[in-house]
């Protein structure tokens, strides 16, 4: 269980993601980037979604974004929100919005990347207001 | 090549229940088969074409086709969710321009209200496969809540307020009173709609689509065997399709895929929005109704909220009819699969068969859309354009 007390589902790890997952688990955010056409993507794969490159290399994010849009879930057992984060190196990505206020939640609110524990895996990567 | 003039709906049929405890999955695919059959007059040996989606049971087309009986040389069982069956119609009408088959059986069906299901507040696991699985499962993502972020940022965006989503919901009310197979009958006022409870910020219980059983099916043929047929002719216009995703991580809430499948389906019509006169759109929620409006052209992106208040998609109230038959929000929405009904109403309409007190004067152009997915993020929209053969 969370703080939340919502208990977050294990995110099933493929030896693609691998590294990202390793990453969260040390606290780290990663991204891909892609070598041929310098675009950054989420979520990452190995093949670039953009220009179809395979060569994709791991980026580690600042950590810091906004809010693009959310929702808090009311008719859950314990409320909880979702939201998309527009991270500074672009990408926007879902995510949960911790340790905030649910209440007050705005978007083109700053937030900055935090770890949340599953239930048996790698620790996801959620934002509270920075 | 245009499927443009190539193909009619000569059949239609919607199931009248909409709490199947008592039948099997197979069995109601069987019996809007045979509904939309009879409907067109024309029988089971008459099908040579077949098109289900993800709702069929078994292996899917191969298991309808043993069940039912059929004798095939066409399959297609395209999967865009709930816009499947508004896809397989352009697909129909393209396969008989293409010569491979006369009379193409489109069904639909679905028990999730018999089974219990939690349609739009439990997370769906597509898969450990699935590759955005590991990036959005452990957020929670349900159908609601991710419909909510769009509604979200068009408010934001645009300014769209709750109060103008709820007449949205509020047309769709007024119409379903009339239909006596509607889950929903009770009339309501915007009122009503903001002060349902809140599911996922800031869609209400009343922003929301039923959850129903049930199913449809749609019978279409080519042109000599339409007009061998008793029924009212409605022929196939244009037709449009498009799949918008993520963009990889370039996520943008404020439009559907409708921009890109709605002017290809006007282009092969050759006809423009004003010329619809009746329109049947995908209402899962009231949001999925207001972003599709702009992007189809009925108005501008952002205007949404000021086009729909006021009453404009009341019948005999407005100037641009919807979803008389109450919709999904009211009346049915079966399999949670909206396409389909959306495809009959619109037929009813062309044909004079809607209720007298939902039917609109001189309909001879409508519009079907359907939208299926995540909207705005992993979904297809799928436009069809049809026409009243005098």
């Amino acid at each position: 269980m969370s703080k939340s007390g919502r208990s977050i589902p294990a995110p099933p790890v493929s030896p693609e993601t691998r590294p990202f997952w390793d990453a969260a688990a040390a606290g780290r955010l990663l991204l891909k980037r892609c070598e041929a056409c310098r675009e950054p993507h989420y979520y990452p794969r190995a093949i670039c979604p953009f220009c179809g490159s395979d060569r994709t290399t791991w980026l580690e994010a600042s950590g810091g974004g906004v809010i693009y849009s959310y929702s808090v879930f009311r008719r859950a057992p314990v409320p909880y929100a979702i939201a998309y984060v527009t991270l500074d190196e672009g990408p926007t990505m879902m995510t949960n919005i911790v340790d905030a206020d649910l209440d007050a939640l705005r978007i083109g609110q700053r937030v900055r990347v935090r770890f949340t524990p599953t239930d048996g895996g790698p620790p996801v990567p959620t934002f509270a207001p920075a | 090549m245009t499927i443009k003039g190539k193909a009619y709906i000569a059949g239609v049929y919607e199931h009248p229940t909409r709490k199947a405890d008592d039948k099997s999955l197979a069995q109601l695919h069987a019996e809007v088969a045979h509904g939309a059959l009879a409907d067109a007059g024309l029988t089971k040996a008459d099908v040579d074409g077949y098109f289900c989606s993800g709702d069929a049971p078994g292996l899917g087309g191969l298991s309808m086709a043993d069940y039912m009986g059929l004798k095939l040389r066409h399959i297609d069982t395209t999967e865009t969710g709930g816009s499947s069956y508004v896809v397989h119609v352009g697909h129909a009408a393209q396969a008989i321009a293409a010569g491979k088959c006369d009379v193409a059986l489109i069904t639909l069906a679905g028990r999730p209200r018999a089974e219990g299901m939690a349609t739009g507040t439990a997370p769906r696991n597509y898969g450990a496969a699935a590759p955005d699985v590991a990036f959005e499962f452990p957020f929670g993502p349900t159908v609601v809540n991710q419909y909510a972020m769009a509604a979200m940022r068009h408010m934001h965006q645009f300014g769209t307020t709750s109060a103008q989503l709820a007449w949205i919901k509020v047309a769709a009310s007024r119409h379903a009173q009339h239909n006596p197979h509607a889950l929903l009958r009770e009339v309501v006022t915007v009122e009503d709609v903001v002060s349902s409870p809140m599911v996922a910020d800031p869609l209400h219980r009343l922003d929301c689509c039923v959850i129903t059983d049930g199913g449809g099916a749609i019978v279409v043929t080519r042109p000599e065997i339409a007009r061998s047929l008793k029924r009212p002719r409605v022929r196939v216009l244009g037709a449009g399709e498009a799949v918008k995703h993520q963009a990889g991580g370039k996520i943008d809430l404020t439009y559907t895929g409708a921009v890109w499948s709605g002017p290809a389906a006007f282009a092969e019509a050759a006809v423009r929005p004003a010329d619809v006169k009746y329109v049947s759109i995908y209402d899962s929620f009231t949001i999925t109704v207001l972003i599709t409006l702009e992007d189809l052209g009925f108005c501008d992106k952002g205007q949404g909220g000021k086009f729909v208040a006021d009453g404009t998609l009341i019948s005999g109230v407005g100037r641009l009819p919807f979803n008389t038959d109450g919709g999904g929000l009211c009346n049915n929405h079966p399999a949670n699969r909206g396409g389909l009904t959306k495809v009959v109403e619109a037929v009813r309409q062309l044909r004079g068969e809607a209720h007298p007190a939902v039917q609109v004067k001189h309909c001879d152009i409508a519009l079907a859309h359907g939208t299926g997915g995540s909207l705005a993020t992993r979904h297809a929209s799928a436009t069809l354009i049809m026409e009243r053969e005098s």
